[in-house]
């Protein structure tokens, strides 16, 4: 029989861990135990049948697959109400992995700067994990992570590590504290005067709300970080994920094929870009 | 290129006998208009129609398409659905025949779709040459689609009393020898052939002000063209531009159970730039919210990213988006009024 690029494989939810009020953890596995042989920054295809499909970024490294991956889904339409109702042992659909990916090859030896806003670090923390696991072959390592609340923070756990090793330059903010909340209180952008890089030596890599993009690409580029070492994730509607559907053009490019990572020298020039 | 003689009145046989083996579509009578449809007559078809309202290409990409069933039953398994059957398109205009060759390379890049291209393979195009403009909307010859050398199986060139058949690959010649009898071609049907085609060249104006292949560096100048804000005060959204247009193959892909839930089918749809919530994401955000950015993506695909991406010109001059638009929106005067204001510069 010939085989459809529409037709998912079918995969099991393994685990499913709360991490906030809208954002589940949902650790998913194929029935054969095949890795997905993803690369951080790329997506898959989450189905369900009878329900429908949305594309959602693989937010586990490769360097710790174990015969599974995960995904960080916040619950927004029919698709992600569904999954979020669904329970350890369902069944879903993945098609994929899509999409193009982090160049890491190209990051190795260089500073890297992370700086995700909110579900933003659905995507980067694939890649954070990843050059952690390799973390010789990298420079330095700074991670600037902004949340709306304290409540809205992802990965809790893994932020603690992160906070606690030697060899992460950390930072968090939220835009509003709550009477528990110690740390720093401002937008993303107010964690920048606490880092100096080497512009000509960092990588940054960022991923959050539209509205976010602006601000922070304002302060990667004021350090003097090239346009061609600055990296971007993009969300976008997509329907098939390989290039034919048409949902997720941004002008010329599709998003699911020559995206959804992008240099900002790439899309500088298109305005419905970001 | 081998030349082959079919007298008319051997047409209808010969759809006759082609019936009895594949799906044959044909232009068809709708009210005033034309409509490429599967032929149960012979009589039904209508080789002297002008344009059909939809393109051909409802053959190969219908509207609505399952690709996938679901069989649910505590896991599930999934069957993808190749609907795919011997087919042959007759009467197929050059206009479409040259978007064709679009949608070829557009199903067939990096993940091949099946679902077209099985269709595709199984499927036989007989072409017919235009001897005149379908009416004052049609530019084809201003983007070289006006004839065609290649792209078809069989191709028909309207002699009077006969047809001239090129044949244009080895499936078509069998076609013509199991199910027609055409006589080689004499020194005399060519030179008919060539006194229709000389007579034909006259009868079709150009109507871009410029050559089309200067089209894909004009747009790159045109990106903030005060055009777009003045098309997107007129367009209604209403997404008819891109249903008739060869060319479009945009789609939906949408899920649902049957009323067993044993069962969920996934379908394919047809869709459309045009519609407001075409690059409307998750979150809420749209990133063509404006009708004039939406009007400017559908031009510019027709113009420059398409031929960028797959070297064929994503408008063949058909004419139809400008037949079909209730706001009188013109591709042909667009452009050209783009030409015409970045050469008064």
């Amino acid at each position: 029989m010939t085989d459809s690029i529409y037709a998912p494989r079918m995969a099991r939810l393994a685990d499913i861990r709360p991490m906030t009020e809208l954002e589940k953890l949902f650790v998913v596995e194929f029935p054969d135990g095949s890795s997905l042989g993803h690369q951080p920054g790329q997506f898959v295809m989450l189905s369900i049948p009878g329900v429908g499909e949305a594309p959602i970024s693989i937010s586990s490294s490769p360097s710790r697959s174990n015969g599974h991956f995960e995904l960080c889904v916040r619950r927004m339409g029919d698709v992600t109400g569904v999954l979020h109702r669904m329970k350890p042992g369902d069944v879903v659909g993945i098609r994929g992995p899509f999409g193009h990916g982090f160049p890491i090859e190209q990051m190795r030896g260089k500073d890297v700067l992370f700086a995700p806003g909110g579900l933003g670090l659905a995507p980067l923390r694939s890649l954070i994990n990843q050059v952690l696991d390799e973390r010789g072959s990298f420079g330095r390592v700074i991670i600037l992570y902004g949340a709306k609340r304290p409540a809205e923070l992802l990965f809790r756990d893994e932020l603690e590590q992160w906070a606690a090793r030697d060899d992460v330059e950390f930072h968090v903010t939220v835009d509003r504290g709550d009477e528990t909340w110690t740390g720093n209180v401002g937008v993303i952008t107010t964690l920048f005067p606490k880092i100096t890089v080497d512009p000509r030596n960092t990588v940054a890599v960022t991923c959050g709300p539209p509205i976010m993009y602006r601000f922070v690409l304002m302060e990667m580029l004021g350090k003097g970080i090239p346009e061609t070492q600055i990296y971007l994730s993009l969300e976008r509607r997509m329907k098939c994920g390989v290039g034919k559907c048409g949902h997720c053009q941004i002008n010329n490019l599709y998003c699911c094929k020559e995206g959804p990572v992008f240099t900002y020298a790439q899309i500088k020039n298109i305005p419905e870009a970001l | 290129m081998r030349l082959r003689v079919l007298p008319k009145e051997r047409v209808p046989d010969l759809v006759r006998a082609l019936m009895a083996d594949y799906r044959v579509w044909g232009p068809k009578a709708k009210g005033p208009q034309f409509a490429f449809e599967p032929l149960y007559d012979p009589a039904e078809m209508r080789l002297d129609y002008n344009i059909s309202i939809l393109s051909p290409k409802v053959a190969l990409q219908p509207p609505q398409e399952r690709v996938a069933v679901f069989h649910l039953d505590g896991g599930f398994t999934v069957e993808p659905v190749i609907e795919a059957e011997p087919t042959v398109i007759f009467g197929m205009h050059t206009c479409d025949l040259h978007a064709l060759a679009l949608l070829d390379k557009a199903f067939s890049a990096d993940f091949p779709d099946a679902h077209y291209l099985e269709r595709r393979k199984k499927t036989l195009i007989v072409s017919m040459e235009c001897l005149q403009p379908c009416d004052e909307h049609s530019f084809c010859k201003s983007m070289g689609t006006w004839t065609a050398d290649s792209g078809y199986d069989l191709h028909l060139i309207d002699l009077g009393d006969a047809y001239g058949v090129y044949v244009g690959t080895e499936a078509g010649e069998a076609l013509l020898a199991k199910y027609a009898q055409a006589r080689p071609a004499t020194d005399a049907d060519v030179r008919r052939l060539n006194e229709v085609m000389s007579t034909k060249w006259p009868r079709f104006p150009h109507r871009l002000n410029f050559d089309a292949a200067e089209l894909p560096s004009l747009l790159a100048t045109a990106y903030d063209h005060p055009i777009w804000a003045e098309l997107g005060d007129r367009c209604l959204s209403c997404g008819s531009c891109t249903n008739v247009c060869p060319t479009c193959y945009c789609f939906n892909v949408i899920d649902s159970p049957d009323l067993s839930l044993k069962e969920a089918v996934r379908m394919r749809r047809w869709d459309s730039c045009q519609l407001d919530e075409f690059a409307r994401v998750a979150s809420g955000e749209n990133f063509r919210e404006a009708r004039a950015a939406r009007q400017r993506h559908r031009m510019f695909r027709k113009g420059k990213w398409l031929y960028e991406r797959f070297g064929e010109m994503g408008c063949v001059g058909c004419g139809r988006c400008i037949r079909a638009c209730l706001t009188h929106i013109n591709i042909v005067d667009t452009f050209n009024a783009i030409h015409a204001s970045q050469h008064r510069r």
